[in-house]
């Protein structure tokens, strides 16, 4: 797994860096927009997994094409901590439920000014 | 033996000491009287091996004994004589020379057998012990002036006597005219002491030294320097002089001070004898022989001490005619008698002048004390025209106050006789002009000395008695501890003038020879032991003055040996001459209209201007300052630093109200901005890179 390596597959369908870049920001737009856009917790929980793992995405392809493992140990990282995210949130989403007996979280906006 | 001199005040300060704090207050009599009468003896018998010590020496060398630096050299600085700048130093110490030894024997001896004769007449009293602390304690600072060697060590003493005699004339404090008279003595004495504290300052700024030793040198190096002009057209030694002689007047109840010593016969008996007749009170004459040399160049000062002098002598002679209180008698006997020695230390006899104080001691001071044993006898009876024929109940009291009365009345061979014979002979030979109408009045002082003397005694001893007879019942002879003191004193009265025998008469005069280093300084007015006059003539003059003396003698005895009567009946003869000599000349009067009532205006117009300019102007005014600066202070307040915090505030709520609005509680808004944020930071990255 070296640049040599990818470069052997050569031609113009070759896959650099470059997509797996532009993959990592799509998905992490989409994430976004659905932590911005979306009202359900369950749905906004996903997005956050979806920029995570845009992230995580991130970090391979550079860790790939730099030939250092650090990304990919960094990556390993992020999803061990996203697992604790997810249980975390959907800890949280178990108590807003029994509470409010809904996961809008518009519903949720008494902490304003 | 000298070197214990520094004892000699000590022991009666301890006395004092003892007697005012240490004693418990339970003592008996007998213990405070142990301890007065134990301390002032002590220092009674040191001062004569002291004396006697300093005689055996021969030399006229002073002994001087410093005892402590009172203010040291630099403390102060002065402009000095000529601009130069003198550092002021002022010493404490003793000073023995022939005048201090003669005033250190008078004090001590007569200061001794008066506390002894005091025990029995205070016997009983209230304030036993006070009296024999106050009195105490006036030994002290009488022993201060007299050996002080240096005017700041005598000023303190000065001070002490009249603190001393101030205490004592109130000391029957309940009686509102005794309080009165002590502070009447007190004030009077102070307007004195202020020309005293001037003339000490003139010659402290100029010399920078008060000690009397230097102070002399300095003088006599000066010499013709100090008649130069200094205030008020005198000369330098004109100026200190008359400042010094005021204070004198103050001290020893001269014209026109002397007014308080009549009113002081308010304190106890023994105390007018001891302070107002034989010691205190002559202060003023050793201040004025003790600065002779200063007099000495100061002849138009001299000569002013002598007319008050004289001046005085005749008031007060005249005045002791009239009085009805054996007191007030002997008080104006006193106050011209030291008319006398002042009319003396003015025409330049200052040897005159000490020698009659030293007799003067002995025999005033046996006459109050004569006079107490007869008001002790009849139970505080004063007024002679209720006395009479007493020499048969008191004829040790009849008989002493007899020597008393022929010593002072001047008749041979008792001490008054000689020293006024030595007054008398230098005012005829004085070279002053107008030296024989001085001599006139001596002569007519001397007759009426020895008239009013008479007059007291017939009236107090001879005839029949007229007062209550229930007090003639009771009246007794003197106790054992009074009756000594008048024998010791009468003793004194006869004998204590044989030390100046003149030469005329075969003696040698000695007690002016002994002076003679003291008061002999470039003579003004001959050498003081020997007169200008003929010894014929001298003895001439003593005839003259004894039958004067005598003459007024039996005639004051055949007037008033029936009682007052016949006196009455001269008095209403010439009744202009009786009140003004009965009513003092109204001096009293004058002085309350004029000097009194002008003190009492001028207080209230101080008050007056207390009360509007210094109350209500500068304190009120103050006040009504402040108050207007705190409002104007106040409104600053309100308005400028309590709007400032309130825009502050209001500022900030209207932020918040503002900001809030972007608090939605919308997770997504968050989200939104959590994301815009982000993307703007990529972006200022990206520009900024």
């Amino acid at each position: 797994m070296n640049p040599e390596a990818s470069a052997g597959l050569g031609g113009l369908w070759a896959i650099g860096t470059e997509h797996y870049l532009g993959l990592s920001l799509i998905l992490f737009g989409i994430g976004l927009f659905g932590v911005i856009n979306r009202r359900n917790l369950i749905t906004i929980l996903m997005s956050i997994e979806l920029m995570l793992n845009a992230v995580n995405l991130n970090f391979v392809a550079f860790s790939y094409q730099r030939g250092d493992l650090a990304g990919q140990v960094f990556s390993v990282f992020t999803i061990t901590v996203a697992a604790g995210e997810a249980a975390v949130g959907l800890g949280i989403l178990l108590a807003m439920f029994r509470l409010r007996r809904t996961t809008r979280v518009d519903t949720a906006n008494e902490l304003k000014g | 033996m000298r070197d214990l001199l520094w004892l000699v005040p000590v022991l009666p300060l301890l006395g004092a000491l003892a007697n005012g704090v240490l004693v418990p207050r339970r003592a008996t009599e007998k213990t405070v009287a142990w301890i007065a009468c134990g301390s002032s003896g002590g220092a009674a018998l040191l001062a004569l091996g002291v004396i006697a010590d300093y005689l055996r020496s021969r030399s006229p060398q002073p002994f001087e004994l410093p005892l402590w630096e009172w203010m040291s050299p630099g403390m102060l600085s002065t402009s000095g004589a000529g601009g130069a700048p003198a550092r002021l130093s002022i010493g404490f110490g003793l000073l023995l020379d022939p005048l201090s030894v003669v005033m250190l024997f008078v004090v001590t001896f007569v200061g001794f057998w008066i506390h002894l004769y005091s025990v029995g007449y205070m016997a009983g009293e209230n304030g036993f012990r006070r009296y024999f602390t106050y009195l105490n304690l006036f030994l002290v600072a009488m022993l201060a002036l007299v050996l002080g060697d240096g005017y700041a060590s005598m000023f303190l003493g000065w001070e002490g006597v009249g603190l001393c005699s101030y205490l004592l004339i109130g000391f029957y404090f309940d009686r509102e005219s005794a309080a009165d008279a002590g502070r009447k003595a007190f004030v009077v004495n102070r307007i004195g002491d202020f020309a005293l504290l001037a003339g000490l300052f003139a010659l402290a700024g100029r010399y920078g030294t008060l000690q009397f030793g230097e102070l002399g040198a300095r003088i006599a190096a000066s010499g013709e320097a100090l008649r130069s002009p200094y205030v008020l057209g005198l000369s330098f030694a004109g100026f200190v002089a008359l400042c010094l002689f005021l204070g004198a007047t103050g001290k020893s109840a001269q014209i026109p001070l002397y007014v308080w010593l009549p009113d002081a016969m308010a304190g106890p008996t023994p105390v007018s004898a001891l302070i107002h007749a034989a010691t205190m009170v002559t202060a003023g004459v050793y201040l004025v022989v003790r600065s002779n040399a200063i007099f000495q160049l100061a002849p138009e000062i001299s000569a002013l001490v002598a007319w008050v002098g004289g001046a005085t002598a005749l008031l007060a002679a005249g005045f002791a005619l009239v009085q009805t209180d054996l007191k007030k008698v002997l008080a104006y006997s006193t106050i011209s008698q030291l008319g006398y020695m002042f009319l003396a230390a003015g025409l330049g006899a200052y040897s005159a002048a000490v020698f009659h104080l030293a007799t003067h001691a002995f025999f005033k001071a046996l006459l109050f004390l004569a006079a107490g044993a007869v008001i002790h006898a009849l139970g505080g009876e004063q007024d002679l025209r209720r006395m009479g024929g007493l020499s048969r109940k008191l004829p040790v009291t009849a008989r002493t106050f007899a020597i008393g009365a022929l010593a002072l009345a001047g008749i041979f061979p008792l001490a008054g006789f000689w020293s006024k014979d030595e007054i008398l002979a230098a005012a005829a030979s004085s070279g002053v002009s107008g030296h024989w109408a001085l001599y006139g009045i001596g002569l007519l002082t001397a007759g009426l000395t020895a008239f009013y003397m008479f007059r007291a005694f017939a009236l107090a001893f001879l005839g029949t008695y007229r007062g209550d007879p229930h007090a003639e019942r009771h009246a007794h002879e003197a106790p054992r501890t009074m009756a000594l003191p008048l024998l010791v004193l009468a003793a004194g009265a006869i004998g204590a003038g044989w030390l100046g025998i003149p030469t005329a008469l075969g003696g040698e005069n000695r007690f002016g020879r002994f002076l003679e280093p003291v008061v002999a300084v470039a003579g003004t007015a001959g050498t003081p032991t020997e007169h200008a006059i003929s010894h014929a003539a001298e003895i001439g003059l003593m005839t003259l003055a004894t039958l004067v003396a005598a003459i007024s003698i039996v005639l004051a005895l055949r007037l008033y040996r029936g009682g007052p009567v016949r006196g009455e009946a001269i008095a209403r003869r010439f009744p202009r001459l009786h009140s003004l000599l009965a009513n003092k000349a109204w001096v009293d009067e004058i002085y309350d209209a004029t000097v009194v009532r002008g003190v009492w205006a001028l207080s209230r117009l101080a008050a007056r201007f207390d009360g509007a300019a210094i109350d209500r102007g500068l304190v009120e005014g103050s006040a009504r300052a402040t108050l207007a600066g705190s409002w104007v202070s106040g409104l600053f307040d309100r308005h400028v630093v309590d709007g400032l915090v309130n825009l502050s505030g209001w500022l900030l709520d209207r932020l918040s109200l503002s900001l809030r609005r972007v608090q939605t509680g919308a997770v997504s808004n968050y989200a939104f901005a959590l994301g815009l944020g982000a993307f703007l930071l990529v972006c200022l990255y990206a520009v900024w890179r």
